[in-house]
């Protein structure tokens, strides 16, 4: 069969809403977009352990600090599934990650963000994890089975997190002067990166066309950012705080909420290295992982002696 | 006695919390990422028994403490966890000798508190057990790779021998307050070295010499770690005292 045949099938099976499954046929540029995409979410899940992973040791209870260690334990299992699914295109983790180290491949900029105080973990929870659902929960209907399917998984212990993150901000909202102070500051601080994470607008988006065609992305990155703005603008209200943007107002003809606009400058800047925390984020990763090389190397080497031995007897 | 059955009920939860709080410093920044997660298993675990232990020990006190104030409002001085519990991660090997230096001594205790005569340590203890369980043997089975895995593990094994075996007489000397719980905490010395000879053994390291043992956690005397421990752990509350969270 030629090329283009097969590409006629394969477009037939996504336009019937079939899943392409590992073993069959597919475009290289649809294989490579799934690597990119689904290794970037992956690599997300890995470093986003970093800025939560900064008040584990402060948690202010021992109730909260149990709870943020099984959400970061969370993402470290959701970036193993990822991986997996990775794997199935045909890329090694540690290609994958060795992508990351290198810089080659990206991860979510939101964290390379600073978590500064204890608030930051509950707008995490409720507005990174929130914007995360959102995008989330339409790659459940992704058309790569593989990827649609962690995700499922995903999705059910991200919507908790979500509302873990809401009731710790709830708890701050409800507290003293100083905790309501650190529950707007966490707010005003998190709010416009949480829209930047879908990404350019819609008429500046290089990857989407191609990417709706194959129904690896089933809404846009507008419809996606419209829909967190008119979900949070709504939960905002249930803290007593305020989104930091004037311009933020119920439009009744358009039924949703209008925003104001994004500082695409920053947006770009992060993107290309320069946010607060990019370089000390890629650091702890090397650093951990060329620190653990021995560890992985001694587990190999054992692996291999017991095989050995259990030949020879 | 029932001053003593409190300070128990406190070392045992420092013990437990103590170890978490260092555990959970590798979240985010194991060697593998299936490991990251079995570390960080095992902190929420030891968190989850400190938790049980601190209500008990609340409850026990009558004066309107929780485990939170317990927890966090306590000073160095007052901390009771065996010095072991305290030592820093150092690199991997360390950290897991730690774990099983101290799972074998857990695993033990738990065993003789399921049966003891206080009901409420017995059921936390019957709980917890088999917590204690899986930490001893994921301890065991990575002394026994990294033991005999590469030169460099071996190594790094016999270092952290070398750093940490000080801190292991301390567990089976009994406080004053471990004194009256029917625990004959001396007589869990020689199965406890009975086990560490065996995976040792497996492990292809040397059992440690008899050397000079440090002692005093029990008794609220410890390392400088505890100090820089407590302060970050206790940071929230004594920032910004009386809250919810």
């Amino acid at each position: 069969m030629s090329v283009q045949e097969l590409e006629k099938i394969f477009q037939v099976k996504i336009d019937a809403e079939i899943k392409i499954e590992p073993k069959d046929w597919m475009p290289d540029a649809y294989r490579k977009t799934n690597i990119r995409q689904i290794s970037q979410h992956a690599h997300s899940e890995i470093v986003g352990m970093l800025p939560e992973g900064n008040w584990i040791s402060r948690a202010p209870s021992l109730k909260r600090k149990a709870i943020l260690l099984a959400k970061v334990q969370d993402e470290a299992g959701h970036g193993l599934y990822l991986y997996s699914a990775c794997e199935t295109l045909g890329i090694s983790r540690e290609e994958t990650i060795n992508d990351l180290h290198s810089g080659r491949a990206k991860y979510s900029s939101i964290f390379n963000y600073p978590t500064l105080t204890w608030a930051d973990i509950g707008a995490i929870g409720w507005l990174v994890d929130g914007a995360a659902i959102m995008n989330q929960v339409m790659l459940t209907r992704t058309s790569y089975g593989p990827y649609a399917r962690a995700m499922v998984r995903i999705c059910k212990e991200e919507s908790f997190h979500q509302r873990q993150g809401f009731e710790s901000l709830l708890v701050l909202s409800k507290g003293t002067k100083e905790q309501k102070e650190l529950c707007q500051d966490a707010i005003n601080r998190w709010w416009w990166p949480a829209l930047m994470m879908f990404g350019p607008k819609d008429t500046e988006s290089t990857n989407s066309d191609q990417s709706m065609k194959w129904k690896i992305k089933r809404k846009s990155n507008d419809e996606l950012r419209q829909n967190f703005v008119d979900m949070i603008a709504e939960q905002v209200k249930i803290l007593g705080m305020k989104l930091p943007d004037d311009k933020l107002i119920w439009n009744e003809e358009r039924r949703h909420y209008d925003f104001g606009e994004i500082d695409w400058n920053e947006f770009w800047n992060v993107v290309k290295g320069n946010g607060p925390c990019n370089k000390q984020r890629l650091d702890a990763r090397k650093k951990a992982w060329e620190e653990g090389e021995w560890v992985r190397e001694a587990a190999t080497a054992y692996a291999e002696k017991r095989r050995a031995r259990s030949k020879a007897a | 006695m029932n001053n003593d059955l409190i300070n128990y009920t406190l070392h045992l939860a420092d013990n437990s919390l103590i170890l978490g709080q260092r555990n959970s410093e590798w979240c985010g920044h194991g060697p593998v990422l299936e490991q990251d997660i079995a570390i960080t298993n095992i902190s929420l675990d030891l968190i989850g028994q400190a938790r049980n232990f601190y209500q008990y020990a609340a409850l026990l006190r009558k004066d309107g403490s929780t485990e939170d104030s317990l927890a966090y409002l306590r000073t160095e001085r007052e901390y009771k966890n065996c010095l072991l519990t305290e030592q820093p991660n150092g690199d991997w090997a360390q950290t897991i000798l730690r774990q099983f230096f101290f799972s074998s001594y857990q695993y033990l205790l738990y065993q003789q508190l399921q049966t003891g005569e206080d009901k409420q340590l017995a059921a936390i203890a019957e709980k917890s057990l088999k917590e204690a369980t899986y930490h001893l043997r994921w301890s065991s089975e990575w002394v026994i790779r990294l033991g005999d895995g590469t030169e460099e593990s071996h190594d790094r094994m016999l270092k952290a021998a070398d750093e940490l075996w000080r801190y292991t007489g301390e567990m089976f000397i009994a406080a004053d307050y471990e004194k009256k719980t029917g625990i004959d905490i001396a007589a869990l010395k020689e199965p406890w070295q009975k086990r560490v000879k065996e995976i040792f053994n497996e492990a292809t390291l040397p059992y440690p010499e008899k050397i000079f043992m440090q002692e005093g956690g029990k008794q609220g005397k410890h390392t400088e770690h505890l100090g820089y421990i407590l302060s970050q752990l206790q940071y929230m509350q004594r920032a910004y005292p009386g809250c919810e969270w």
